[in-house]
């Protein structure tokens, strides 16, 4: 829950509200990205952000982004924060 | 050193594991006398657990786990009030998976959820958004848990239901604040820490600046840490320097993350959305003037607490909980005891069976201590 897991943005989604879709170790899911905007939201497709709980926090660089995932690999929470994601769409499929 | 070949970079790994050593002995520390450092981060406990970090360096380093772990500081009412509100029909309850197995004073949310309740553990507060916009005959609660790392991502979220409309969603805002607690263990006359290892992913946040008083006002050094073992390893160091040479001051060893003034989106819909509230019950700690957040009057219909009439805006107020018999969670969190001291660790209390919030989390002391203590010390026995 704390420590976020780095993704790359390939899409903006909705533009209105600041979403965008983000590439999380393979796996595909909409974020907000209010809180890294600085200046037109195209410009951060293809960036590398840290992503909490579904809200981009911080834009990184890439080679950091590869650094972060082998940690959170090794501490078992990239599993963990990909788990919560596939129940979070099971939350909102029915009762999850 | 078993254990540094699996580091990134074993040979940076070496080469800090050297200098904190040598620093260490600058300054005179050994097993009976040592210099005590706490992180406060949750993650950052984790991690010195998963690496062994504390049986790495000099044995006169010690490591005081902090009350970083958001869902170890959560009183056990809070998790009665949330099944309260979730055992009502009308509602869905949602909430991060953390928090679905702690304790509460006569069941978990899983336990409410296989009685039948409608809890459901989402990945994000949009997620609860979504299932508000999906369902609009039912309220969609969301616990609102954790410090300033998660903070702005529930006031966005009420932020954008406003925006909307969206009535049907509400926050059981539990969020909580780091510098309060850091400087309520300060103040405690039986702490005796030598500075700190400071939180990198709510520094990313808030900024450094927040954390100023501990080095202004303590004359304690804190350094803000990424949670990889090489950061960890590297803010140790900086925190001996800094002893060793006499100072006292925030550094920031996370700087490719974490900006000086924080993330100013983020703060802003904190100040929008949150006001502090007079003081906040933690876990262990007690009530804590001005660490805990509550939302503003200006978004009260997306207030659970106003909502249900539960919490801190129940009629009559509330009263303290007592930790369950022969629990240690409160004199392990503040260092009084290490969890292989508490006697219900490993009897009464496991990870499967958690008696006290500590061995519930990954982030917990406990649950690293028996995740990955037990293994530790049978190495340490054949060595
Ligand atoms: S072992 Fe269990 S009861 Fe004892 S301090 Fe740890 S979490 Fe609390």
């Amino acid at each position: 829950m704390c420590l976020g897991i780095p993704g790359q943005i390939t899409a903006i989604t909705d533009a209105a509200r600041q979403m965008g879709m983000a590439e999380v170790s393979g796996v595909r899911r909409e974020v907000s990205l209010a809180p890294v905007v600085t200046g037109p939201l195209e410009d951060l497709v293809g960036e590398w952000v840290l992503i909490h709980v579904g809200f981009a926090m911080a834009v990184i660089d890439e080679h950091e982004a590869a650094e972060t995932l082998e940690a959170l690999r090794s501490l078992g929470e990239a599993q963990e924060a990909l788990d919560q994601m596939a129940e979070g769409d099971r939350a909102l499929a029915g009762r999850g | 050193m078993r254990y540094v070949e699996e580091f990134r970079d074993p040979k940076a790994a070496k080469a800090l594991i050297a200098a904190i050593g040598a620093m260490a002995d600058r300054l005179g520390a050994t097993k009976a006398e040592p210099v005590r450092i706490m992180e406060i981060c949750g993650g950052h406990t984790h991690a010195i657990f998963r690496y062994g970090l504390d049986k790495l360096v000099h044995e006169g380093i010690e490591f005081i786990h902090g009350p970083g772990c958001p869902v170890c500081v959560l009183p056990m009412a809070r998790v009665d009030e949330c099944v309260e509100i979730a055992e009502k029909p009308e509602v869905i309850f949602t909430t991060f998976g953390d928090a679905m197995r702690v304790p509460g004073t006569k069941k978990s949310l899983l336990q409410a959820k296989a009685d039948g309740a409608d809890v459901r553990t989402v990945y994000s507060p949009l997620d609860a958004l979504e299932l508000a916009r999906r369902n609009p005959d039912r309220e969609v609660v969301f616990f609102g848990l954790g410090f300033e790392t998660t903070t702005p991502s529930t006031a966005l979220s009420i932020q954008q239901a406003a925006r909307e409309g969206l009535t049907n969603f509400s926050v059981f805002c539990n969020h909580i604040t780091v510098p309060p607690p850091i400087k309520a263990l300060l103040d405690d006359p039986y702490m005796l820490l030598d500075g700190f290892v400071g939180p990198g992913h709510v520094s990313m946040v808030i900024g450094i600046h927040p954390l100023d008083f501990v080095a202004q006002d303590y004359g304690k050094p804190l350094v803000v840490a990424g949670f990889e073992p090489l950061d960890l390893l590297q803010s140790v160091l900086m925190v001996l320097t800094q002893l060793a040479e006499g100072r006292a001051e925030i550094e920031n060893q996370y700087a490719r993350v974490v900006p000086e003034h924080g993330n100013a989106v983020s703060l802003a819909a904190i100040e929008d959305v949150y006001e502090k509230r007079p003081s906040f019950e933690w876990r262990g700690l007690g009530e804590i003037d001005a660490s805990g957040l509550r939302i503003r009057a200006a978004y009260r219909p997306w207030d659970a607490e106003e909502k249900f009439g539960i919490g801190y805006a129940k009629a009559g107020g509330r009263a303290p909980t007592p930790e369950p018999e022969g629990c240690a969670c409160g004199s392990v969190m503040t260092g009084r005891m290490k969890p292989t001291q508490c006697p219900q660790f490993g009897r009464g209390c496991t990870p499967d069976t958690p008696l006290g919030a500590l061995m519930v989390s990954s982030e917990g002391a406990c649950a690293a201590y028996w995740t990955y203590g037990g293994a530790r010390l049978s190495v340490e026995a054949a060595e």
